[in-house]
């Protein structure tokens, strides 16, 4: 679905990624591990457009999709729900998930998708028409991922969905994610500092470290090797 | 009733009609800020290509209504002027201001003057740097107020003063219908908080961009039709002063906020009035640019503004 392929991302004089490819399958949950300022954010701008690469190849369904903007990603059923929620503070709830179908005309599918936000999580309908700004960080974070589910994606990032939230909340949006993973077939790319909250959901992992992908494998035998246990596990 | 109120009234409507114009202009500058977070000072001189476009085409759009001063006539000059100020503010925007997109904000606000200092040099170059004569596109005369009002028929309410009032709470009207309740206003105000989100949920930017150029412009280009029917005497550089007085309001609204700038437009054209009624007519620069100075010193963020927090 999603193949990374050698590449290099430069602010100024700065490397942030040097020569990274991962691959993610259809239908699965991958996720990438990595301390502050491994690149994973920057990992993720770069295949959304934000960010310009100098070198490689992000191929989405088989289509270099490198140098494109944004916009035109998002058309092809590639979604981000950024880090820090980034939820528009001053437009209300439901005009946020609109801002998520900005680029669908479908009105049926729309309300249908809305539908399906709303029923994974309540607290949306409830708090609908007040302004994102007033929601609590938890229900910042469901709202995050609801608009970017309703650009009706075939690939889904999230980055960082558990920062800066109650703890008893975490787990309920660890659930969620698996939950939309399962019921949509929806393919995930999780970006996590909580590694051992993430790789439990997740089918796959890579972990990146100060810009380079340092080693990938199955979820569950990244839990159970000894140097990610004591670098990411804090075990 | 004592003829202190009714001068005070008169000051009033005085002040209510002039601060219409400057709240037109000023939602160009506080919509164009709140998106790209500069300050286009080019944009009073698109008031007065407004009024230009206006004094070129009016003769041959009022021939189109039967020749004479007429509503519809009228309304098709504001409307011409206002697609021409649109298509122009789209244009600067794109050939001078996006080739900087990603350069600090000081060079495209330096760029916004070079294009400012252009269009008011080359207003003069084309045009002619001497006042001309604006078309009679609708006959401005006083109302007669019926004298059962009492003290009240003693006011001079003209009909340039009602259109302008009425057209601008039109105006306004519509600008808040498209911000609150279409695709685009919605990616307008998504955008103004968070442009990186909001290319993340698939907005085209430029596209905003060009949009929010386009409808601050046409604004422009409605105010300066406004003007000329009650001050039918135009000139390249009118857009200088007019545009800096708008911008003084747009700050006292809080920049970037929609509805301050309509708020501060009245307000500044109100204070305008006062000082010109009560102090002297040569005080009244001087105030509305102290008023500049004590807002920057006491409340930056202007009177329904929010204050923000630098990102870093």
């Amino acid at each position: 679905m999603l193949e990374v392929t050698d590449l290099e991302v430069c602010y100024g004089a700065i490397t942030a990624l040097q020569g990274v490819s991962l691959r993610v399958d259809k239908g699965a949950i991958v996720t990438l591990v990595g301390a502050n300022g491994a690149g994973k954010t920057t990992l993720l701008r770069t295949i959304s457009g934000l960010i310009k690469p100098r070198r490689g190849a992000i191929l989405f369904e088989g289509e270099n999709i490198a140098g494109l903007p944004p916009y035109k990603i998002v058309a092809r059923g590639l979604a981000q729900s950024p880090e820090g929620r980034m939820v528009f503070a001053n437009l209300t709830v439901l005009e946020n998930l609109r801002m998520g179908a900005y680029r669908r005309r479908d009105k049926d599918g729309i309300t249908r998708d809305l539908e399906y936000c709303f029923g994974i999580f309540p607290r949306l309908k409830e708090r609908m028409k007040q302004t994102a700004g007033t929601l609590s960080g938890g229900e910042q974070q469901m709202l995050a991922i609801s608009r970017a589910l309703m650009s009706q994606p075939k690939c889904l990032m999230l980055d960082e969905p558990s920062l800066g939230i109650a703890p008893i909340l975490v787990q309920t949006i660890f659930e969620k994610v698996v939950e939309i993973n399962r019921q949509l077939g929806l393919t995930i790319l999780l970006v996590e500092q909580n590694a051992n909250l993430a790789l439990e959901i997740s089918h796959y992992g890579y972990v990146l470290e100060t810009g380079r992908i340092l080693l990938h494998d199955k979820a569950d035998a990244l839990r159970e090797n000894p140097e990610i246990q004591a670098a990411y596990l804090g075990g | 009733m004592s003829d202190q109120i009714i001068e005070f009234l008169q000051q009033l409507i005085n002040g209510l009609s002039q601060g219409a114009i400057y709240a037109l202009i000023a939602l160009g500058y506080t919509m164009v800020f709140g998106i790209l977070r500069f300050i286009n000072f080019a944009h009073g001189d698109v008031y007065m290509l407004g009024a230009f476009a206006g004094f070129y085409t009016a003769p041959r759009l009022l021939q189109l209504f039967g020749g004479g001063p007429s509503f519809p006539g009228a309304t098709a000059v504001l409307l011409v002027a206002m697609l021409a100020c649109a298509t122009i503010g789209i244009i600067i925007e794109r050939l001078c201001y996006r080739p900087l997109r990603d350069q600090p904000r000081l060079t495209v606000l330096i760029t916004a003057i070079g294009v400012s200092l252009f269009l008011e040099n080359g207003g003069q170059y084309v045009f002619g740097a001497d006042p001309k004569s604006f078309p009679e596109i609708i006959t401005d005369r006083a109302l007669e107020i019926p004298e059962s009002w009492g003290a009240l028929s003693a006011l001079t309410i003209t009909v340039g003063q009602v259109i302008v009032v009425g057209v601008t709470l039109f105006l306004l009207f519509a600008l808040r219908t498209v911000v609150l309740h279409t695709r685009l206003g919605m990616a307008m105000r998504a955008l103004s908080f968070n442009p990186l989100a909001a290319s993340l949920m698939g907005v085209n930017t430029n596209i905003v961009i060009s949009f929010t150029f386009g409808l601050g412009s046409a604004l422009a280009g409605a105010a300066g039709i406004l003007t000329s029917i009650q001050q039918p005497s135009i000139e390249p550089l009118m857009g200088v002063n007019a545009g800096l007085k708008a911008f003084v309001a747009a700050v006292l609204g809080g920049i970037g906020n929609i509805p301050g700038a309509a708020l501060g437009g009245l307000l500044i054209g109100l204070l305008e009035a006062f000082v010109v009624g009560y102090v002297s007519p040569t005080y009244r620069d001087a105030i509305v640019f102290g008023v500049l100075i004590l807002i920057l010193l006491v409340k930056p963020s202007g009177l329904l503004g929010k204050t923000e927090r630098e990102k870093v």
